[in-house]
């Protein structure tokens, strides 16, 4: 069985009404005065939407940050490809939108499982995270008079989204990124682009440097600082293919949990239901397809599985608009997890189209019918020319082939009201910690988590830390920044030693089929036992058989990789144990053993209302379950029905 | 679309350091989809060749769906190869024939160096945003969104140019290794906006004058550039820098 802490987390979250408290506790927080904060500095990890907007905003505050990305640019974090939008509670539409109505439905959205008085901070700074983009000149969408655009998004019944055409996340970063600039050339932000961050330097239980890998001459470099502030993204590549970059990876927050910061949730992912399929073996990665598409799109399968006609040619009582027939209230437009496990299931039945079988139409043709094909273009038509391009087939003519993804991992390191993980000194923020969108996360709502914590949550909240933390100087021939170093290079020396057969790409792609299979879309206790065993048998092969050529005192990509496959490797098994403590489902948790009758989720309030938080002893030794138990005294959990 | 195969003769820029001796080197590669894209056909190559026990090619790339703006080749000459407003990610094999021999580099330009086989040092674009694309607004310092209405043709120019991807092969494909295209898409985006007109003159002195220092080539207006923009950036752009160069030039007495 797994253990459990006797003592439960502190969420450090204030006493008092949840729409009071940040107010209060900004007050209540210590300050740094001005003049002290030149002699204080931060590491900023990553440079995505959290991290660029922390190191822009904390060096105008004064402190000198350093500022730390594996891109070759801070421009590239991989926040660049959100397309979507950004939600705020303006209310500009004046269509009943307010802080307490996003705060709800971020809170529902999330099954209820993420920590109340967060998302309420969340929702109300978002309305500052617009207004501060606005000034940086991101060209946000506008009305004719030159007030700003709103758009629907996400199922939600307001207009909140925000939005830069499809670009929404493109423009965002590079608000942030010149932020970052600007500070780079008064000098209050070092950056060190094409950095990777490979251990924690930990002095006396406090978090005080880390050390990273230059990937161009392939130097390990020593960096000290007052306080370090992980901005790492989720860890959705564990799956191998998934909608993430293809350099995202669990590595920097995996280093800092075997340092003994807690992972919370990391069960919690989130599969997109409109992605265009794998097309074989060779596959790199998966693209999204906005799923606005689901508006005018239906979704169907044949009702016979052998039938093998042209979809043209397969009339109406042949086909299965299973979506429609199992939800007939919301029909195609049900939310994303239930989306997906609909998918799953018919593929798994048999059911699925195109040559792997593991697709399913989306099929525009009686909107084309009804509205023409101009409106679809108009609507949809930059949509439609990314899919044609992907797969050279015309979705005006043909039915799209669509199948579910890995697009984005709610769990992530465990951090309090401050952000501050565990390990004091330790900053998480955006995708890298688990706190704000619980067991499911809504569109357009990672943008404004990511931007809320870097532009205004971790500027007040670090200040508590340094005004009160003990800080002596620590040199870089420090015991500690020296075994952290030396345990960098042997992780190194190990990869380069083993001399195997087999590439690092082909262990990534037989550990994401192991997590696909039996801690994807589905779940169940059998399946995630194996899983267990077979990663740790993957593991092991991994280390006698990898093969990975070339120096460590080089550019070399296929060691890069090795580490960051390693990590996974260790961190799959996490997962699974996580998934099968979790006797429930939730968002997008699905316990096949815990389902109505109907075949719909089934939460387990009584016993699983809590924060899962795990802390590392050894790889392959069980870890200790500390929980943080959630209560939601104004947003008070229902079930969610769709039928 | 059913898939076909393809037999391949890759000529590729091999180059193990920043101060190393380049050159080509010519590889076969069997069996490829025409399902795939060009970088997965890459990522086949180098399955390959680490079984041989020969190092991978190294190569930038990292979203592989045309907005992060990390790859960067040329493909038989052209910058992301041979189709208009398309990143070498998304590229596919099906534009490729049986039999094809590809010619594949690294973006050439002094202001970029290569670092090793197909990956250049970009840093100077960083530095080239650094002297004064951005306007100059402290977080919390911001008036609400609304008080400050754009006209929405004015914020489409602007999103028009702000859809650079920051790849560089405006300047690889430029005869000149010009960075002319890259610096007016900032420049002009904050220039049309009521937010950056306070810095306007500022900014393209600065941002000019950066780029000529890290040694990008003039711009003598052959549109090469707006060509090989994956993100087609107009040359538009190019006019409005100059524009907006000589008032600032003549405001400022610089």
């Amino acid at each position: 069985m797994v253990r459990v802490a006797s003592e439960t987390l502190n969420s450090r979250v204030p006493e008092g009404p949840v729409d009071e408290v940040w107010d209060k506790h900004r007050f209540n927080m210590k300050l740094v005065n001005p003049a002290n904060k030149r002699k204080f500095t931060v590491i900023v990890v990553g440079t995505g939407l959290a991290g660029g907007a922390a190191a822009a905003s904390l060096a105008e505050l004064g402190y000198n940050v350093k500022s730390f990305c594996f891109q070759d640019s801070p421009r590239r974090a991989h926040s660049i490809a959100a397309q979507g939008g950004i939600n705020a509670a303006k209310n500009y539409p004046n269509d009943g939108d307010s802080i307490w109505r996003l705060f709800y439905d971020t809170v529902k959205g999330g099954d209820y499982r993420a920590r109340e008085a967060n998302v309420y901070r969340l929702a109300q700074v978002s309305n500052n995270i617009i207004d501060q983009c606005v000034s940086q000149g991101v060209p946000f969408a506008r009305e004719y008079g030159g007030t700003l655009a709103n758009r629907s998004f996400g199922g939600a019944q307001v207009s909140r989204t925000f939005y830069c055409r499809g670009q929404t996340g493109q423009q965002l970063l590079l608000g942030a990124y010149q932020a970052l600039m600007r500070q780079v050339h008064i000098g209050k932000v070092e950056l060190f682009a094409r950095r990777e961050m490979l251990e924690l330097i930990v002095v006396d239980g406090v978090a005080r440097g880390i050390i990273v890998r230059n990937l161009t001459t392939g130097e390990l470099e020593t960096h000290t600082a007052d306080a370090v502030v992980l901005c790492t993204g989720g860890y959705g590549n564990v799956y191998y293919l998934s909608t993430n970059a293809k350099g995202c990876n669990v590595t920097a927050a995996w280093r800092c949990h075997k340092r003994g910061a807690y992972f919370a949730n990391p069960c919690y992912t989130q599969i997109h239901p409109t992605c265009i399929p794998v097309s074989g073996d060779y596959q790199s990665k998966l693209t999204l397809m906005s799923e606005s598409l689901r508006n005018d799109g239906r979704v169907w399968v044949p009702k016979d599985p052998e039938d093998k006609r042209n979809p043209a040619e397969i009339p109406n009582e042949d086909r299965d608009y299973y979506l429609e027939r199992r939800y007939p209230a919301f029909g195609n437009l049900v939310p994303r997890d239930v989306a997906s496990r609909a998918s799953k299931e018919r593929c798994d039945a048999g059911y699925g189209v195109g040559e792997t079988q593991l697709a399913v139409y989306l099929d525009f043709r009686d909107a084309i019918q009804r509205d023409g094909e101009d409106a679809i273009r108009k609507k949809y038509g930059n949509l439609f020319h990314m899919y044609e391009k992907i797969t050279a087939e015309n979705p005006y003519q043909v039915p799209m082939k669509i199948y579910p993804a890995v697009h984005y991992t709610m769990g992530g390191l465990w951090v309090d009201y401050h952000l501050m993980s565990n390990l004091p000194g330790l900053f998480v923020l955006g995708e890298a910690n688990f706190s704000d969108h619980g067991a499911n996360r809504l569109g357009a709502s990672a943008l404004m988590q990511g931007l809320s914590d870097g532009y205004f949550v971790i500027p007040y909240t670090i200040g508590d830390h340094l005004a009160k933390a003990v800080l002596p100087k620590i040199p870089a021939d420090h015991p500690a920044c020296v075994e952290a170093l030396e345990s960098a290079q042997s992780r190194i020396d190990q990869l380069l030693a083993v001399k195997g057969t087999r590439t690092v790409d082909s262990f990534h792609r037989a550990l994401g089929q192991i997590m696909w299979d039996h801690c994807g879309m589905a779940r169940n206790k059998a399946g995630l036992e194996l899983a267990i065993s077979q990663i740790r048998e993957l593991r092991d092969q991994f280390w006698k058989d990898v093969r990975v050529l070339g120096s460590g005192e080089s550019l070399n990509q296929s060691l890069e990789k090795a580490g960051r496959v390693a990590d996974f490797l260790e961190f799959g098994e996490l997962m699974c144990i996580d998934a099968l403590n979790r006797e429930e489902s939730c968002g997008g948790h699905f316990r096949e053993e815990h389902q109505t009758e109907e075949g719909e989720a089934k939460r387990n309030d009584e016993e699983f209302s809590y924060v899962a938080a795990w802390e590392f002893h050894d790889v392959g030794d069980e870890p200790t379950l500390h929980k943080e138990p959630l209560s939601f005294p104004n947003v008070p959990p229902t079930t969610r029905s769709y039928k | 679309m059913s898939s076909e195969s393809l037999n391949l003769t890759l000529r590729i820029w091999r180059q193990d350091g920043p101060n190393a001796k380049g050159g080509f080197r010519d590889y076969k590669l069997n069996g490829v989809s025409t399902h795939m894209s060009f970088l997965e056909m890459l990522d086949v190559l180098n399955e390959q060749l680490i079984e041989a026990g020969e190092e991978s090619v190294a190569f930038d790339h990292d979203c592989r769906e045309g907005i992060c703006g990390a790859c960067s080749l040329m493909i038989d000459g052209k910058a992301h190869g041979p189709d208009q407003a398309t990143t070498t990610c998304q590229l596919h094999m099906r534009r490729f024939h049986d039999g094809d021999t590809i010619t594949i580099e690294p973006w050439r330009a002094s202001a970029f160096p290569v670092l090793r086989d197909l990956v250049v040092d970009r840093s100077a674009f960083d530095r080239i945003i650094q002297a004064g694309g951005y306007v100059s607004v402290n977080t919390g310092n911001a008036p609400d969104g609304n008080a400050i209405p754009v006209p929405g043709t004015v914020q489409e120019t602007a999103m028009d140019a702000a859809a650079c991807i920051g790849c560089g092969a405006c300047v690889a494909a430029c005869k000149n290794a010009s960075a002319m295209l890259f610096v007016s898409a900032k420049v002009s985006q904050l220039a049309v906006l009521p937010q950056g007109k306070a810095e306007r003159g500022e900014r393209v002195l600065s941002m000019v004058a950066q780029m000529d220092e890290e040694g990008f080539g003039h711009c003598t207006n052959t549109s090469e550039c707006e060509a090989a923009c994956p993100a087609e950036i107009s040359v538009d752009n190019i006019a409005r820098l100059n524009r907006e160069y000589v008032r600032a030039s003549l405001v400022s007495g610089k």
